[in-house]
């Protein structure tokens, strides 16, 4: 039923050798006390199926309930000891990339709070241990390992680009600097690379926020990039030295915190996995990590950021809950405020918060390219329902892959809404000071 | 029969306590050595308020989203373990048996109370078996096991409701009530119903997981 995208190691016509050896090897080494406890007192309930949206947007096929796709990966490959050929791999990998994006939902529903999402984790590190990956994140793996990003861009283009833009938005707010690699700063900004390669006009506006707000803030010329594919593609050791880049970056530059960009796999990358993909026993970052969604909560809170009532969105608005940074990243009261100071008419979800679905776009969905995209429109029918229900006309999106997913959907389903970050809503509606208003005889081209 | 009878109530009732009580901590003993050396995650976000909540959500009826989501089927399923665990520890008859081996016994229950419990048990398991078979998202994951542990599970009260009621041959009645509820006891701490405490340690690891890393309900 799923496209077959996965990358094959060997290309020789005949069905590659599966290694047992490895696969037992990554067994064991998973073979924890929670995994075990997961796998054998599941009560097979079925209580979880209907936590998923994947169940719910094929007409409740019960091949898509969560308890069906750990029992048909995971628990098959424990209870056949790793004794399994390639088409059963195959099998797995339509089933944890195709049919899961790892939203955590499920564990929400479940009477025994089995965490299938981290289940599928593990059995994507198996089946990349056998070179099946999806086509897209294999790229993006290709790229870590050579320039330590995902898009494969180059330290002096990503430093261009911020100059550039430092310089374009001179006209927007007077004295906008983007600096790099300043010392001690509080925070180091990091973003995901969609940004500097396609949408620079993302880290201009970063870049107003904080100059009006007097932030002390730096850009590091290297572990800028914190998203982190290698984590979905089942890559453990690279997705470990990602954040590793990261953290030691952050380190050596003697910043307070870590800020993410609008994005949600990177704060879980960061603050929740990394710690343990890269070998922190404690399981906590050597750095603290702040999301966007919670500084620029606070600069609205605090009024070092001031909204221009005039120009608050008067039609109606609802807020996309990331499940990375709502239900896993903990930040769905912040989002929800920070809406109300740019918002008049706010219309919520239902469900929403921590109990939001997935946009359908994550755990690796949007970069696994085009091959995935019928299954993701089909799957994302859910969200699009959500929102025609709130009579929006503007959907808040504070994460990179729901804001590819809603804009997909918003074709697909003719939702006729507008897709907006928060950081483009601040920028339209905030108080530039006085201080800060560009010269009026300078032309505005420059 | 009586011999039967007799070896049934006595050493092997005493070999199904210990391979019961032994197994479950044996096997809890175990995972958390296993989970010493693989599980740090569960000890580095430990919140006791967290873990509480992710319980106790799970054990009042319709405490949990989920829950509420199925109605019946969560009511049935928790009258299911009321019974189980009620019925057992509070009858007469076995508190009498505790009161000769040890002089000890709990609070016993009237007789039609137990009766009506029993009753009830076993239309819960007939409920829970019919979803199983009707609903096609229960249906697809159950195993074969999973009847049999749902046989075996309302096995014990079958037999005792028959012996108690004289309906059939009452000795034999009473040795399979005996059989089957050893076999019972003996199954818990090796399959799936060795939930009855494994539940609590999984609960709490998503309680500290979601809710003290996250602030997010489990419930
Ligand atoms: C404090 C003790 C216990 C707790 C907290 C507990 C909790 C649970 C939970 C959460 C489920 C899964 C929910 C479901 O199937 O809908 C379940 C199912 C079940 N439990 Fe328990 N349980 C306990 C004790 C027991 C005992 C002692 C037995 C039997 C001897 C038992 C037998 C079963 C059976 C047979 C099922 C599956 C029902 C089915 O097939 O649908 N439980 N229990
Ligand atoms: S993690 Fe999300 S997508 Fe995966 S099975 Fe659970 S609810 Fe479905
Ligand atoms: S809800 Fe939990 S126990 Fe029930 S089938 Fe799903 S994973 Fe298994």
């Amino acid at each position: 039923m799923a496209a077959s995208a996965e990358r094959q190691v060997h290309d020789s016509a005949d069905t590659p050798q599966v290694d047992v050896k490895k696969i037992r090897e990554l067994l064991d080494a998973n073979d924890g006390a929670r995994i075990r406890t997961w796998l054998s007192i599941c009560a097979r309930c079925g209580l979880c199926a209907e936590s998923c949206f994947f169940y719910l947007a094929h007409d409740k096929d019960p091949k898509l309930s969560p308890a069906y796709k750990f029992k048909n990966t995971l628990g098959e490959l424990y209870k056949r000891k790793g004794r399994v050929d390639w088409d059963f791999l195959k099998r797995c990998a339509d089933i944890v990339w195709g049919e899961c994006t790892t939203c955590k939902r499920c564990s929400l529903y479940c009477p025994f709070g089995i965490d299938i999402a981290t289940m599928i984790a593990v059995t994507r590190t198996i089946l990349y241990s056998q070179g099946i990956t999806p086509e897209g994140l294999a790229r993006a793996v290709v790229n870590y390992r050579e320039t330590g990003n995902q898009m494969g861009m180059s330290s002096e283009d990503f430093i261009d680009t911020c100059e550039w833009m430092a310089e374009e938005t001179q006209d927007e707010v007077k004295g906008v600097t983007i600096p790099i690699d300043k010392k001690g700063a509080k925070y180091m900004y990091t973003v995901n690379p969609r940004e500097p390669m396609f949408y620079p006009q993302d880290l201009a506006q970063a870049a107003q926020i904080f100059t009006v707000a007097g932030e002390d803030w730096t850009m590091p010329s290297t572990g800028w990039d914190c998203t982190n594919l290698p984590m979905f593609a089942g890559d453990k050791a690279l997705a470990g030295q990602v954040v590793r880049n990261m953290y030691e970056k952050a380190v050596e530059l003697g910043v307070q915190y870590i800020l993410i960009t609008e994005c949600g796999h990177a704060f879980r990358s960061a603050l929740f996995e990394g710690p343990y993909l890269a070998g922190y026993p404690d399981g906590k970052p050597p750095v603290p990590i702040v999301h966007s969604v919670q500084l620029f909560y606070e600069y609205l809170r605090d009024g070092r950021i001031q909204i221009d009532p005039a120009k608050r969105l008067k039609e109606p608005v609802t807020y996309q809950d990331p499940c990375n940074v709502s239900r896993n990243g903990g930040l769905w009261e912040e989002g929800r405020k920070l809406v109300q100071f740019l918002a008049e008419d706010f219309r919520d979800m239902s469900p929403n918060r921590e109990y939001n679905h997935c946009c359908g776009g994550g755990g690796g969905f949007i970069p696994m390219g085009p091959e995935y995209k019928p299954k993701r429109m089909a799957s994302g029918r859910v969200k699009a329902e959500q929102i025609r229900a709130t009579g929006a006309k503007v959907v808040i999106a504070p994460c990179h892959n729901c804001f590819d997913q809603l804009s997909d959907l918003n074709k697909e389903y003719e939702l006729g809404i507008r897709v907006v970050s928060l950081k483009e809503l601040i920028c339209e509606m905030m108080i530039i000071p006085d201080k800060f208003k560009p010269d009026e005889e300078e032309a505005p081209e420059e | 029969m009586s011999g039967l009878y007799q070896f049934l109530t006595g050493p092997a009732l005493w070999a199904t306590f210990v391979i019961f009580l032994g197994g479950l901590a044996v096997r809890i003993a175990f995972l958390y050595g296993l989970s010493k050396e693989r599980d740090r995650v569960f000890y580095n976000h430990m919140d006791w308020n967290w873990a509480i909540k992710s319980i106790v959500h799970w054990l009042v009826p319709w405490g949990s989203v989920s829950m509420r989501r199925q109605l019946v089927f969560s009511l049935v399923f928790f009258l299911f373990h009321v019974g189980i665990l009620a019925v057992p520890l509070f009858l007469a008859a076995h508190n009498l048996l505790w009161d000769e081996a040890f002089g000890v016994s709990l609070w016993s229950m009237p007789d039609a109370w137990a009766d009506a419990l029993t009753l009830m048990v076993l239309a819960c398991a007939l409920f829970l078996l019919v979803r199983r078979l009707v609903r096609p998202e229960v249906r697809i994951l159950t195993t074969p096991w999973d009847y049999t542990v749902l046989v075996g599970t309302a096995l014990p009260f079958l037999t005792g409701f028959c012996a108690y009621h004289h309906w059939g041959p009452y000795d034999l009645m009473l040795i399979l009530h005996v059989l089957t509820s050893e076999i019972l006891l003996i199954c818990i701490p090796f399959t799936k119903l060795g939930h009855m405490v494994l539940f609590f340690f999984t609960r709490a690891f998503i309680g500290f997981e979601m809710g003290a890393r996250r602030g997010a309900r489990t419930w």
